[in-house]
């Protein structure tokens, strides 16, 4: 499999982070499928240029959410579950969701307010959603 | 069982005014370890000891599993060893040292020394002393790498160089771990190398081993805390800070072993903790060494 991740250094995410968020991106948008093989450990660490012992922690944490499965000697592959992209998807989504709640929590809103901010920004974007929306109610 | 390449055991070595004391440390194959340390911390030392051109007073060192420094022929036809102080004859060409070297280990890979030629962007026929700086340190890692070396040692094989060269040289590196049975030892004092591509990293100043620890460990472990600290509240004083820098109501405080229980510490004390911050290898180097030093002198 091809590997065409990056990762920066100035970003203050950590390493292990990158590469994990960003294999769960490729799997989520659909570019790495269910059972296909991920590239090897080693292999992804010296196309990326980082240590192994990061590669295999990105790999570890992948495994442990079900994400990834490795088989010894054989390799890992992507999970084999119908569902992955969606979880995927959703778990992205809660992810931002999550962090515009903690903005939200030092500007002092409350969830109403929150709501209502969000419900302000859909119509902006997506006016004839918003309003098909409106139509069916 | 992984294979280790280097064991070292409680070695001392004085000179008359340098020491190193009780350095311990292993190597396992198919890894990276970066060794970092102040100029003049003994990295120089331990690699000249690892290759029996310097004995060491007491302790064990076995390379590849050879007793250093009676076994040493045998363990170096399998290492491959760069350093600063060695001189490549300046009045003959690359090709001319590609040939002696090729004469002496039969292991060597002429396919491979090709393509590190093109890699590194040098020309087999052109004299040493036209060389420059970057160049030539190319050179003798080329050297050193078409040999296929089970073991490297490189000491600071990216000090001086640009940044285009120094990607040549850890690229190469990273190759080298490819294969699980080969491992690399380097020492440095840029950081931003060592936290990229070492697995195992090993911190050294003046003459002793200050911290050592797999590199995922270290960057997970040190952390900053900044905290709002209203008039009259003290903090606790806790083991494992290093350093606590307080400035009217601010205090930074520094961990070599964060969890998030730290925060409820903090917090039951009174203190507001307004930021959790990772550090980088370099932060994490420069507070290792500070605090060893304060507690040295205590």
């Amino acid at each position: 499999m091809h590997s065409d991740l990056v990762i920066s250094q100035a970003d203050r995410r950590p390493m292990y982070l990158q590469i994990l968020e960003q294999v769960r991106r490729r799997i989520a948008i659909g570019d790495w499928q269910p059972g296909d093989e991920l590239p090897s450990i080693r292999g992804l660490a010296a196309s990326v240029q980082v240590s192994v012992i990061t590669v295999k922690r990105a790999y570890l944490e992948l495994e442990r959410t079900g994400i990834i499965v490795t088989r010894q000697g054989k390799g890992s592959f992507v999970a084999d579950t119908a569902d992955l992209r969606t979880r995927l998807q959703h778990g992205e989504l809660d992810e931002h969701l999550s962090s515009a709640i903690e903005v939200g929590r030092q500007l002092g809103l409350g969830a109403t307010e929150l709501e209502g901010r969000l419900r302000k920004l859909w119509d902006r974007k997506a006016p004839d959603v918003a309003g098909k929306d409106e139509r069916e109610r | 069982m992984t294979e280790r390449l280097i064991e070292v055991a409680g070695v001392e070595k004085a000179y008359r005014f340098f020491r190193l004391t009780n350095v311990s440390l292993e190597l396992e194959a198919g890894q990276i370890m970066g060794f970092v340390g102040p100029n003049g911390a003994g990295k120089s030392t331990l690699m000249r000891i690892l290759m029996g051109m310097a004995r060491h007073d007491r302790g064990s060192v076995r390379v590849l599993g050879h007793p250093i420094p009676e076994q040493q022929a045998p363990a170096k036809r399998d290492i491959g060893f760069v350093s600063e102080d060695m001189r490549l004859h300046g009045n003959v060409s690359l090709a001319w040292h590609m040939k002696l070297i090729a004469s002496i280990y039969p292991a060597w890979d002429a396919t491979y020394a090709d393509v590190l030629l093109d890699r590194f962007n040098l020309h087999a026929e052109q004299q040493i002393k036209a060389l420059s700086h970057g160049e030539r340190v190319k050179a003798t890692l080329l050297l050193a790498l078409a040999r296929r070396p089970r073991l490297l040692l490189l000491d600071e094989p990216t000090t001086g160089l640009d940044p285009v060269a120094r990607h040549e040289i850890l690229t190469e590196l990273m190759a080298v771990v490819q294969d699980e049975r080969r491992a690399v030892l380097f020492s440095s004092h840029n950081t931003q190398d060592v936290e990229q591509i070492s697995d195992q990293i090993v911190f050294i100043d003046r003459g002793r081993i200050i911290d050592a620890s797999d590199k995922e460990t270290f960057l997970d472990r040190w952390r900053r805390l900044h905290l709002d600290v209203p008039a009259g509240v003290e903090l606790p004083a806790l083991q494992d800070v290093v350093e606590t820098r307080t400035s009217g109501q601010i205090a930074i405080v520094t961990t070599k072993a964060y969890s998030p229980g730290l925060e409820t510490i903090y917090q039951r004390a009174g203190a507001q903790v307004r930021d959790i911050q990772r550090m980088t290898l370099e932060e994490i180097f420069v507070a290792n060494v500070m605090s060893n030093r304060r507690e040295q002198a205590a």
